[in-house]
């Protein structure tokens, strides 16, 4: 059995001290370990991610590994898995990267239901290019390229994700990493589309800890129907990445339908087919 | 030399297309040799379409401006194409609809009478022209029920009766003792020809003159055991065919210009991260949306350089259905040899026009790429003797499979360290020897005509057909190199010895072919550059060429 260390790398790390990352890559590798445990095999594990301060987890990860280039984490993801859909495919995204660069990529595998896990690493900040607002920094907020101020409102990707038809959607914060773990674990366990969006303080560029930690609340069985859609969207609502004072963190909704793979695929595994004969079919062009 | 041209042409909604079709298939069927020629504008209903079908005895992959029959199912195919007839030519026409000097048949009138639909005028008109050609009846009825899928029993009742009107053959055509052979579209044969060589997944978003590759490979998925796949956007299309690719599923994109332009960013990372990659780039006229339905030779310059930073890439560029064929298995089989991006840069008339197909189909088989033995730790991007590294996928239960768009270590992990990025760089390039011993071995330049001529046609793509037949008529010599990146200098070299004078035929306005060739040292005496979007054919070609040698 692999233990949570022995899924590091020798890559060295270059996060900042105090990054949120960590809760992450510490999360990521313990919900791995301990889905090896039930059975999960790691050799068939592939983690997709983009450009940015959170992709540098796909070097750090000794699992096969895909990294990708800013916006495009859900192409290569679905490559993987409909090419071999045995592979378990997870992605990590920045918010940068899922809700600017990318977002057709994001909207569309929530559309199709693809069965893999969606992580994104949201610092609501450009952390490797120092410091501009992303699609999900609060309205006003004052970075390098908006000094006056960013006029726009954020998005709030919690609401977008249920109504673009992704079946598990959940937010974590990387301070609650029990929580985030279990999140984790129930992510990839699901069949379809998992996503979560992580609540990750930058600590140089964005330090959201003590906004964070005095405003969250988890969502637990009996306080929320996860099932139920329109109150997925009622807690989604609550906070809008600025403006709400409570910050539900936890499983806003989860439903099972058919997959894409189940649905496009129908029992083929493409790096598994033999090409058929050409002849047969060019007879008919007589 | 038995032959013979047809011009069938009508509004778009009046079927003219599939009408070009049934009459390729009877001619194709009596022995003779096809080439179809399809003009459309980029609209679903109303416009002017039309097609030529021109029949030869022999090989051909043109067609030529004059015809000898017209059929006109509206006023404009008069209007437009009467200057094109032959002095013997006839115009067959839909007397209702249309006034013209010729055989006017009330081909709805027909359709009426058995109770059909108006798109059944086509079905008289091909029935009348049966007749015309003195064609058996049996051929027509086996056409009739092979092509067309409803109502079949009417179709065959309407195309009796307009067969049974025609009382002398106008247009008498002789049976040639030659087997028919499939009729096969440029766009269909690289599907063909990629299945061939192992083809998983094909994946493309729609876009002229694409798009039938797609629709092809769609729906014949479970007999030619490939999946394929219509995602969001081209951006979306490249980036999951490297994800497929690096799952171990050999994969092919297809799009034209607009949509490469989105691809290129996927390029950069294939040359970067070394994922096989084979893009079917079928031209049509730019800059931007430019003429959609129509053809250009264009994207040469923009196919061999596209994508930040260096890397190697092959692009070949078919000028018929067969080495569509060739080239897709080829492309496909370079692709994952080398690790490198691979084209077939095809154009709107190589891609949608069709060819009698005769091909050694064993030619081309898969080839597989380097496999890692399974000896020792894995490293994906290990730095070996040839620049190769050996290939395991994810779910290999001794590999942990690691690609990347940085720059990276042999594992595929980050590096800034020079000394690391110069020798990932050469190993990389490194590549290019293998490459280049490997297409040695291959007729990377065709020579077509009078191999002897002082004069010789340089030509690419889809100026094949009419090159090769006008260089026959002046007794001139053909040279056309199949492989344009790396461009084959050598085999260019041999080929253009003893030619004094070189003239250079594209369809673009720079002459990108000539500019490349150039550069190599050669002098381009002259250059016949067609920049209507159209293609050339024959006798446009000739004059043209007659004008240069004047």
């Amino acid at each position: 059995m692999t233990t949570p260390k022995e899924l590091g790398t020798y890559a060295q790390n270059t996060w900042c001290p105090g990054c949120g990352n960590f809760g992450i890559l510490a999360s990521i590798k313990k919900a791995l370990a301990d889905l090896e445990n039930d059975g999960l095999d790691l050799n068939k594990v592939a983690i997709v991610s983009g450009i940015g301060c959170h992709a540098k987890i796909a070097d750090y990860i000794n699992v096969n590994s895909f990294y990708s280039i800013h916006g495009r984490v859900p192409p290569p993801m679905t490559g993987i898995k409909l090419a071999n859909p045995d592979l378990t495919v997870i992605g990590h995204a920045g918010d940068g990267d899922a809700y600017g660069e990318g977002i057709e990529h994001l909207i569309f595998s929530a559309k199709r239901n693809i069965d893999m896990t969606f992580i994104v690493h949201n610092n609501r900040i450009y952390g490797l290019t120092t410091g501009q607002f992303t699609p999900t920094s609060p309205s006003g907020f004052k970075g390098r390229s908006t000094p006056k101020g960013s006029p726009e409102d954020p998005l709030n990707p919690v609401e977008l994700m249920i109504s673009a038809g992704a079946t598990f959607v959940a937010r974590g914060y990387t301070k609650n990493m029990k929580q985030l773990q279990s999140l984790i674990k129930a992510a990839i366990n699901h069949k379809g589309f998992s996503f979560i969006d992580v609540l990750q303080p930058c600590f140089t560029f964005f330090n959201t800890y003590d906004y964070y930690n005095e405003r969250v609340y988890e969502l637990t069985e009996q306080d929320h129907d996860a099932s139920d859609r329109n109150l997925a969207f009622v807690k989604a609502r609550e906070w809008a990445y600025g403006e709400g004072e409570r910050i539900p963190i936890g499983l806003f909704y989860q439903v099972k339908k058919p997959t894409y793979g189940e649905r496009l695929l129908a029992g083929r595994v493409p790096v598994r087919l033999t090409p058929g004969d050409i002849r047969p079919v060019l007879e008919k062009h007589i | 030399m038995e032959e013979i041209s047809i011009l069938i042409g009508g509004k778009a909604g009046d079927g003219t297309r599939q009408a070009g079709h049934v009459i390729a298939s009877l001619l194709n069927r009596i022995g003779y040799r096809i080439f179809f020629y399809d003009d459309y504008p980029s609209l679903i209903r109303g416009g002017h379409n039309f097609s030529i079908v021109r029949a030869s005895e022999k090989r051909i992959g043109a067609h030529k401006n004059t015809v000898d029959i017209i059929i006109a199912l509206d006023q404009n195919t008069v209007e437009n194409h009467k200057n094109r007839l032959n002095a013997d030519g006839i115009i067959l026409y839909d007397s209702k609809k249309v006034e013209a000097q010729g055989l006017g048949i009330d081909f709805m009138d027909i359709v009426k009478e058995f109770g059909g639909k108006p798109i059944m005028r086509n079905t008289a008109a091909i029935g009348a022209l049966a007749g015309i050609l003195n064609l058996e009846w049996s051929v027509l009825e086996r056409d009739i029920k092979g092509s067309i899928g409803k109502e079949v029993e009417l179709n065959l009742q309407i195309a009796r009766h307009a067969y049974d009107r025609i009382e002398t053959p106008l247009k008498p055509l002789q049976k040639l003792d030659q087997k028919p052979l499939p009729l096969v579209t440029g766009n269909e044969a690289i599907a063909l020809g990629a299945v061939k060589a192992g083809l998983n997944m094909y994946i493309a978003y729609p876009m002229t003159p694409a798009s039938a590759i797609l629709h092809y490979l769609a729906e014949h998925e479970n007999e030619l055991g490939v999946v394929t796949v219509h995602p969001e956007s081209e951006i979306g299309v490249a980036l999951m065919a490297l994800g497929s690719a690096y799952a171990g599923a050999r994969t092919m994109v297809g799009t034209s210009g607009g949509g490469f332009a989105l691809m290129t960013e996927a390029l950069s990372l294939a040359g970067q991260s070394e994922i096989p990659m084979v893009i079917a780039e079928c031209q049509r006229a730019g800059p931007s949306t430019g003429v959609p339905t129509y053809t250009m030779q264009a994207d040469l310059n923009f196919v061999i350089n596209a994508g930040h930073g260096e890397f190697l890439r092959v692009v070949l560029a078919p000028g018929d259905a067969e080495e569509a064929f060739y080239t897709a298995g080829l492309a496909l089989n370079l692709a994952w040899k080398y690790q490198i991006p691979t084209f077939v840069l095809s154009d709107k008339h190589v891609s949608e026009s069709i060819f009698s197909f005769e091909f050694d189909l064993d030619r081309v088989k898969p080839e597989n790429g380097l496999l890692w033995d399974g000896r020792g730790e894995y490293k994906r991007y290990l730095d070996t003797e040839s620049g190769i590294s050996p290939l395991a996928f994810p779910g290999n239960p001794d590999a942990i499979v690691k690609v990347t768009s940085y720059e990276h270590d042999e594992n595929g992990i980050t590096t800034e360290e020079p000394g690391q990025i110069a020798r990932m760089q050469k190993k990389r390039l490194r590549k290019r020897k293998a490459l280049a011993d490997e297409l040695n071995k291959y007729d990377t330049v065709n020579i077509y005509g009078n191999p002897e001529s002082k004069t010789a046609l340089l030509c690419w793509g889809s100026t094949k057909g009419a090159c090769i037949e006008v260089a026959e008529m002046l007794d001139l010599k053909v040279v056309k190199p199949l492989m344009l990146e790396p461009l084959p200098v050598e085999p260019l070299k041999k080929a253009l010895s003893g030619v004094e004078k070189i003239i250079d035929v594209e369809v673009n306005a720079t002459g990108q072919l000539a500019k490349l060739v150039a550069g190599q040292g050669f002098c381009i005496d002259d250059m016949i550059l067609r920049l209507d979007a159209r293609p050339f054919t024959v006798d446009d070609l000739l004059g043209n060429v007659k004008e240069v040698l004047s």
